[in-house]
């Protein structure tokens, strides 16, 4: 597990990404190597979710153990593995601080 | 016998070669270049016009290099998008549809070029070029994608009669409203056959495989999305162009069906594209 994410973390969708939802899924690239994902259901909230502003692990519990019915552990671990992939790929920026500005993410 | 024009007399030759519709003028000092246009994209010339696009080519000498760099590379600097390969060195501005191109007598230099600007065109047009042959019939055109090897070729050579090619090898297709239009391109593969310069609505798209039947099965579009995204033309790593393309893919998929159609190689294939 990434040592980082064990503070209070906060995440923002990039400004260098495409994303649209065609057939019931949201699909997203990046503008920056052209990878491609397909966000599950779980993984779609978060996204949406990801304002800058709210801490991820107030998303994870009000969002996903809510709506999904998954115990906070599960969920805030599967939620730290989406978040640590999607941010590799600069899809999602992460932050120990909220994040204002969508260009700029602090690791 | 024709008489020369006033360009003509100063030396200067006009092109205007027509894909997707759009007409490119290309523009050259050189009677020989002119000549080998006019043969290399017979079907594909017009008369040269109020053109929205140009293109000065700057034919240079066969001992002169013309790039250090062998593989093409492509990228957006000062608002223009500069090309350049062993064989070939161009810039396009955008803005207002012109560029610059020096290279050899050859036509594989001008070959690429044409398909990177239309590229560029058609990625602010919300089109695209993609890697797959193309055909009309019953006034419907179909597009068949694939890598290399998944049989572009051999569907394209097993067409009706009734059938038209559009292509074997790059098909152009143009946003046309809510629709989309399939166009002829001069663009060949293997089968080395010019496509006609016709153009229709495109009424599916498949992604072909070779097997001991024929099969179609409609695609999630998720599935579709990624295989057209690893299909279409895309020469530039730039941010913006990545997102134009994925606007462009998505919105194509939100109006043409997409299908795997696995295909034995004779004729009755074609028995189940309509």
């Amino acid at each position: 597990m990434n040592e980082g994410l064990m503070a209070e973390t906060y995440i923002a969708r990039s400004t260098a990404i495409a994303a649209r939802v065609l057939g019931g899924e949201m699909m997203i690239m990046s503008a920056a190597d052209s990878t491609f994902f397909t966000l599950n259901e779980v993984a779609t909230v978060i996204w949406q979710a990801a304002d800058g502003r709210t801490p991820l692990s107030e998303i994870v519990e009000r969002r996903i153990c809510e709506e999904f019915e998954i115990t906070p552990d599960v969920a805030q671990h599967d939620a730290e593995e989406f978040v640590n992939e999607l941010s590799q790929h600069g899809i999602l920026l992460v932050s120990d601080q909220p994040i204002l500005d969508s260009k700029a993410g602090t690791r | 016998m024709t008489t020369p024009s006033t360009l003509e007399s100063a030396g200067l030759h006009e092109v205007a070669v027509e894909i997707g519709g759009m007409p490119i003028v290309l523009r050259t000092g050189d009677a020989e270049f002119r000549a080998l246009l006019e043969k290399r994209y017979a079907g594909f010339v017009r008369r040269p016009g109020a053109a929205a696009f140009g293109l000065d080519v700057d034919v240079v000498r066969p001992d002169r290099q013309i790039c250090e760099e062998e593989d093409l590379e492509v990228w957006y600097d000062g608002g223009l998008w500069r090309l350049e390969r062993g064989d070939f060195q161009a810039e396009w501005d955008p803005r207002v549809g012109q560029g610059r191109l020096a290279q050899g007598v050859s036509p594989y230099a001008i070959d690429s070029v044409l398909r990177i600007v239309h590229s560029l065109i058609q990625a602010q047009a919300g089109g695209f070029l993609l890697h797959g042959a193309s055909a009309i019939r019953n006034g419907k055109a179909f597009l068949f994608s694939g890598v290399s090897g998944a049989g572009k070729t051999t569907i394209s050579s097993l067409i009706p009669n009734d059938g038209v090619l559009l292509t074997d090898e790059i098909s152009y297709v143009r946003r046309d409203g809510e629709a989309y239009r399939a166009c002829g391109t001069p663009f060949a593969g293997e089968l080395a056959r010019l496509g006609e310069n016709a153009s229709a609505p495109i009424a599916r798209l498949f992604f072909l495989a070779k097997g001991g039947e024929n099969r179609i099965e409609p695609l999630e579009t998720p599935d579709a999305l990624r295989m057209l995204l690893r299909n279409i033309l895309f020469f530039a790593d730039d941010p913006e162009l990545v997102k134009m393309v994925f606007r462009s893919a998505c919105d194509f998929l939100a109006r043409v069906p997409a299908f795997r159609l696995t295909f034995f190689p004779d004729a009755r294939v074609w028995e189940l594209i309509q």
